[in-house]
C-alpha cells in the first residue's frame, strides 16, 4: 500500500513503468491502422474461460448445506454468509406493534428500489403508503457508479431480437429466456421514460450517440458522457423526492417478516445511528439490496459501494427463496491497477468502445477489446500470469495497458475528455493524463450475475415478496453485458413496483412472525454449523487488524 | 527521523500517522474509523465523502472528496457528510421553461454576489458561479452543459454566503432542460410502438423455441456492426 510512496514519478508514472509506456506508444500508429485484433470463436472462448476465469477454480467454492440451496456450490464468501446465523434474536424483538404500517416497503436505495417506488406510485399507492428503507443514503449504490451506459433496441438496424440473441450467447445461454424477453422488449419504453422524466442522454444532430458495448453485435449503447448512471440516479431520486415518497436513510433490513401463512409482510430493520431495530408491516415487499462486491470474492478488489455486502440473498435465503446462477461471479475486466490509492476502481468500457484498446507491457495486442466481459477478463488475467507479458506496479500487482490515447487518435482531439470527463478526472487526480498515457488495469470484483430467482413480473417464490436489480437471479444467466445493468434494474424495478402495487390491493398480512429466522437456526445447528459468524453483514470493516485488536468493549 | 512511508494527519484536531500515499478515506479505516455516514460509492459518484481540510502552514481552507484525495503531511480535516439545503418540491410537466422559472423556485440565487467561493469548494472543478448567473438569466441549457458533472455532494451550498442550494437549482435545471432542450428522436418512440404491438413476439418466440445447438449457430452467425465515419467526428 505504501510501496509508491518514494518513488519518483513522470507524468504520475515511476520511471521503470515509463519504458513500457515509451513501447505502447511507439506501436501505436501501426495498431491504429491495423484495427483490433479479431473477436475469438466460440471454442476458443470456452477453452480460455476455463483456463483463466476465476469462476473455474474448484477450490475458491464449496457447497452450502442449509436451505433451499443446499448441495449447490458457491463461492465461499457466500457460504460463509448463508451459514451464519441471524443478526437478530427473535425473542427480542416486539412485533406487537410496528412502527411502520404501509402498502409497499421497498427495501433499497439505489436504481431498481427507486424506479419500484417510482412505478408503485404510478399503479395508484399513494406516496405515503409507499416505504423505502436504505442502509446507507438514498443513492448511495452502484447503480449512480456505473458509467458506459444502458442498451436499448431502437434504431432501425437493430431489433429486440437481436438484442436478445446478443444477451443469451454472453450469458452463454444459461439466462432465463422469459426474462431476457422482458429486458430486451421494455428497453426502448424505460428510456422513452427516461426522457420524459428530463435525463440527458448524449445526442448527435437530435439522434442518439449509440456505441458497441462487449459482446453485442449493434450499437445500442446509450449514453450520458460517463455519468450515465449517475443522470439516471439523480433524476430518479429527484423525481422521488418530487412525489414525496418517504425515504429511510441510514436503516438497512436485518431480517424479513412473514405472516403466518408464509407471505412477505415486512421486515425489521435496523437504525445504524442508535443501532435500535425498526419493524415495519407491509402488505408488499421489494428486496432492491444490490449485489455483493464487498464480499472481495477470491480476494478481488471491487468496483463496488461501500454497502454492497450480499444482505439481500441472506434475507431472501433464510425465507425459503431460491437463489440461481450463484457459482458465477463477475469480474470486470478493467478495474485500476495502478495508482494503488484507486486500486480495483472501474475504468469504464466505454473507454473501449470509444477505442482503447487492451496492450501488453512490449505494447502488443492481445485480445479483442470488447469480448463479453468474462472472456476480456481471463485473456487479460492469462497476459499477466499466463504469458506473464504484464507490467508489475510498485505494490506487485500485475496490469495491462489499456491504450486511452487512442480515442482521441479515432475519434479526433478533445474526445476523451468530453465523453469521458470521469475517467479523465479519476487519473488527472493522480497527475496521470489518460490522453497522452494509456492506463494500467486488471480486472475487478464488479457484479453479482446470479441472485434471487423471479419471473417476469419480478416475483420470488415467496408471496409477496419481489425482487429487483443486481439481488435478482437469472436475467444475465452466468455473465452480464455491459449496459445490461442499467436496464435490467429500470425494467425489474418497474415490474415489481407495479406488481407489488397489485398485490398489495388484495392482500393484508395476518400476524407477523419471525419463526423463519429460528427455524433456520435450528437447520443451522443441525448441519453442525457453529454460531461464529452473523449475517447480514451490513457493512464491511476496513480498520487495520491492530486498530481492531485492541479495542476496548464497553458495556 | 520522521518515516517517509508514514504521513501525519489531524482527523477533527487529532493527530494519526498513515501510510503515505492513501486517500483521505483509505487512512481514517487506517486510523480506525469505521464508517457509517461519509463513505459511499468509493468511487467518486456518490458526493457521501465530502471531506474539508487545511495543509499545513496554509490560511485556505480546501475541499476534497474522501474516497479520491491522497493523504498530506500536516493535513487537518474533518468530513461533512450530510447538507441540510432544502429544495423545491416541483411538477416537470406542468413547468414552463421560461427564463424566470428556476428565479421562482429558488429566488435565492438572486442574492448570489458572484464571490466564487462555490467554484472554488467544488471537488469536481465545476464552474458553479458561471452555472448560478447562467440560472440567473434562465439559459437552461448552459446551466445544464456546466452543472453536468455534479454529483451533488453539497459542499457548494455549506459554503454560500447568500445560502444558494446550488445542486438543486442545478439538477432542476437539467431535468427541465431534458425535456425541453431537444425533442425524443423518432425511432424511439416508432420501436416502442412497434413492440406494442407486438411485432417482435414471433421472432423472439422462435428463438426461445430453438435448442441449445441451432441457438449457438444463430450467436455465431450474427452481423457485427462496423463503426461507421460519422462515429468519427
Amino acid at each position: 500500500m505504501t510501496a509508491e510512496a518514494n518513488v519518483e514519478l513522470i507524468g504520475g508514472y515511476p520511471e521503470y513503468m515509463r519504458e513500457s509506456i515509451e513501447k505502447v506508444a511507439a506501436t501505436r500508429p501501426q495498431r491504429l491502422k491495423d484495427g483490433p485484433l479479431a473477436a475469438m470463436s466460440a471454442a476458443a472462448r470456452e477453452q480460455l474461460l476455463r483456463e483463466c476465469h476465476p469462476d473455474y477454480k474448484a477450490d475458491k467454492k464449496r457447497d452450502v448445506r442449509v436451505g433451499p440451496a443446499a448441495g449447490e456450490r458457491m463461492p465461499h464468501e457466500v457460504v460463509d454468509l448463508l451459514e451464519a446465523y441471524p443478526a437478530i434474536d427473535p425473542k427480542q424483538i416486539d412485533l406487537s406493534s410496528p412502527d411502520f404500517d404501509v402498502s409497499v416497503l421497498i427495501i433499497g436505495g439505489g436504481g431498481a428500489a427507486s424506479v419500484a417506488a417510482l412505478f408503485a406510485r404510478e399503479a395508484g399507492v399513494p406516496a405515503a403508503e409507499i416505504l423505502m428503507v436504505t442502509k446507507l443514503r438514498h443513492g448511495d449504490c452502484n447503480s449512480i457508479m456505473a458509467q458506459g451506459g444502458i442498451q436499448a433496441a431502437d434504431r432501425e438496424n437493430d431489433s429486440p431480437a437481436v438484442h436478445y440473441l446478443d444477451v443469451l450467447g454472453g450469458g452463454h445461454y444459461t439466462n432465463n429466456p422469459e426474462l431476457v424477453r422482458a429486458l430486451v422488449l421494455d428497453g426502448p419504453k424505460m428510456i422513452e421514460w427516461h426522457e420524459q422524466l428530463g435525463v440527458l442522454y448524449d445526442k448527435v444532430g437530435g439522434d442518439y450517440l449509440e456505441a458497441h458495448g462487449g459482446g453485442t453485435s449493434r450499437k445500442r449503447m446509450h449514453s450520458a458522457k460517463d455519468y450515465t448512471g449517475m443522470e439516471l440516479m439523480r433524476v430518479l431520486r429527484d423525481e422521488a423526492r418530487n412525489l414525496e415518497i418517504p425515504v429511510l436513510e441510514f436503516a438497512p433490513a436485518v431480517e424479513l417478516l412473514l405472516d403466518k401463512e408464509g407471505s412477505a409482510a415486512g421486515a425489521v430493520l435496523m437504525n445504524l445511528e442508535t443501532e435500535e431495530y425498526i419493524v415495519v408491516r407491509a402488505r408488499a415487499t421489494v428486496l432492491a439490496t444490490g449485489g455483493f462486491g464487498r464480499l472481495h470474492i477470491q480476494g478481488f478488489p471491487t468496483t463496488n459501494h461501500y454497502g454492497a455486502t450480499a444482505d439481500g440473498l441472506v434475507l431472501a435465503y433464510r425465507v425459503g427463496a431460491r437463489l440461481i446462477d450463484m457459482d458465477s461471479v463477475q469480474y470486470h475486466p478493467t478495474g485500476v491497477a495502478y495508482p494503488a490509492a484507486i486500486l480495483g476502481q472501474l475504468a469504464t468500457e466505454k473507454l473501449r468502445n470509444q477505442g482503447a484498446e487492451p496492450v501488453n507491457a512490449d505494447g502488443r495486442a492481445f485480445v479483442y477489446p470488447l469480448e463479453p466481459r468474462d472472456v476480456e477478463a481471463a485473456a487479460i488475467i492469462k497476459e499477466c500470469y499466463g504469458n506473464d507479458r504484464g507490467v508489475t506496479t510498485p505494490s506487485g500487482i500485475r496490469g495491462v495497458w489499456l491504450d486511452t490515447p487512442m480515442i482521441d487518435e479515432v475519434h479526433g482531439r478533445g474526445t476523451l475528455k468530453k465523453r469521458l470527463a470521469a475517467m479523465w478526472m479519476m487519473w488527472h487526480r493522480h497527475d496521470i493524463d489518460i490522453t497522452v498515457d494509456p492506463v494500467l488495469v486488471f480486472p475487478t470484483l464488479h457484479y453479482q450475475n446470479g441472485g434471487v430467482e423471479i419471473d417476469a413480473a419480478a416475483r420470488t417464490g415467496i408471496p409477496g415478496l419481489f425482487a429487483c436489480g443486481e439481488v435478482a437471479g437469472g436475467v444475465h444467466g452466468k455473465n452480464r453485458l455491459m449496459g445490461n445493468s442499467l436496464l435490467d434494474y429500470n425494467v425489474f424495478g418497474r415490474r415489481a413496483g407495479l406488481s407489488a402495487a397489485e398485490w398489495s390491493t388484495s392482500h393484508r398480512p395476518g400476524q407477523l412472525s419471525l419463526r423463519h429466522a429460528d427455524a433456520y437456526a435450528k437447520g443451522l445447528k443441525k448441519a453442525g454449523i457453529e454460531r461464529t459468524r452473523r449475517a447480514p453483514m451490513i457493512l464491511p470493516d476496513y480498520r487495520r487488524e491492530a486498530v481492531r485488536a485492541r479495542r476496548i468493549e464497553v458495556r | 527521523m520522521a518515516d517517509p512511508k508514514m504521513t501525519r494527519i489531524y482527523i477533527m484536531g487529532k493527530a494519526y500517522d498513515v501510510p503515505t500515499g492513501v486517500t483521505i478515506m483509505d487512512a481514517m479505516e487506517y486510523a480506525g474509523y469505521r464508517f457509517i455516514r461519509g463513505a459511499g460509492c468509493r468511487s467518486g459518484f456518490c458526493g457521501a465523502c465530502g471531506t474539508v481540510y487545511r495543509k499545513a502552514g496554509e490560511y485556505r481552507l480546501e475541499f476534497a472528496l474522501a474516497c479520491q484525495e491522497m493523504v498530506q503531511p500536516g493535513m487537518q480535516l474533518a468530513q461533512l457528510p450530510f447538507t441540510p439545503a432544502p429544495r423545491a418540491a416541483y411538477a416537470l410537466g406542468e413547468l414552463n421553461p421560461d427564463e424566470n422559472v428556476l428565479l421562482q423556485y429558488y429566488p435565492e440565487i438572486a442574492r448570489c454576489v458572484a464571490c466564487n467561493t462555490c467554484t472554488k469548494s467544488c471537488p469536481q472543478d465545476i464552474e458553479v458561479m458561471d452555472y448560478i448567473q447562467a440560472a440567473l438569466r434562465g439559459d437552461l441549457a448552459r446551466v445544464a452543459e456546466l452543472s453536468f458533472d455534479c454529483i451533488q455532494c453539497g459542499l457548494c451550498a455549506m459554503r454560500c454566503p447568500a445560502d444558494i442550494k446550488h445542486y438543486h437549482v442545478a439538477q432542476m435545471a437539467r431535468r427541465l432542460h431534458g425535456v425541453s432542450g431537444s425533442p425524443i428522436p423518432a425511432h424511439l418512440a416508432a420501436r416502442r410502438a412497434e413492440i406494442d404491438s407486438g411485432a417482435y413476439d414471433r421472432e423472439i418466440d422462435e428463438l426461445t423455441a430453438l435448442d441449445h445447438d441451432a441457438l449457438r449457430a444463430r450467436y455465431a452467425a450474427r452481423q457485427i456492426e462496423k463503426d461507421s465515419e460519422e462515429e468519427r467526428l
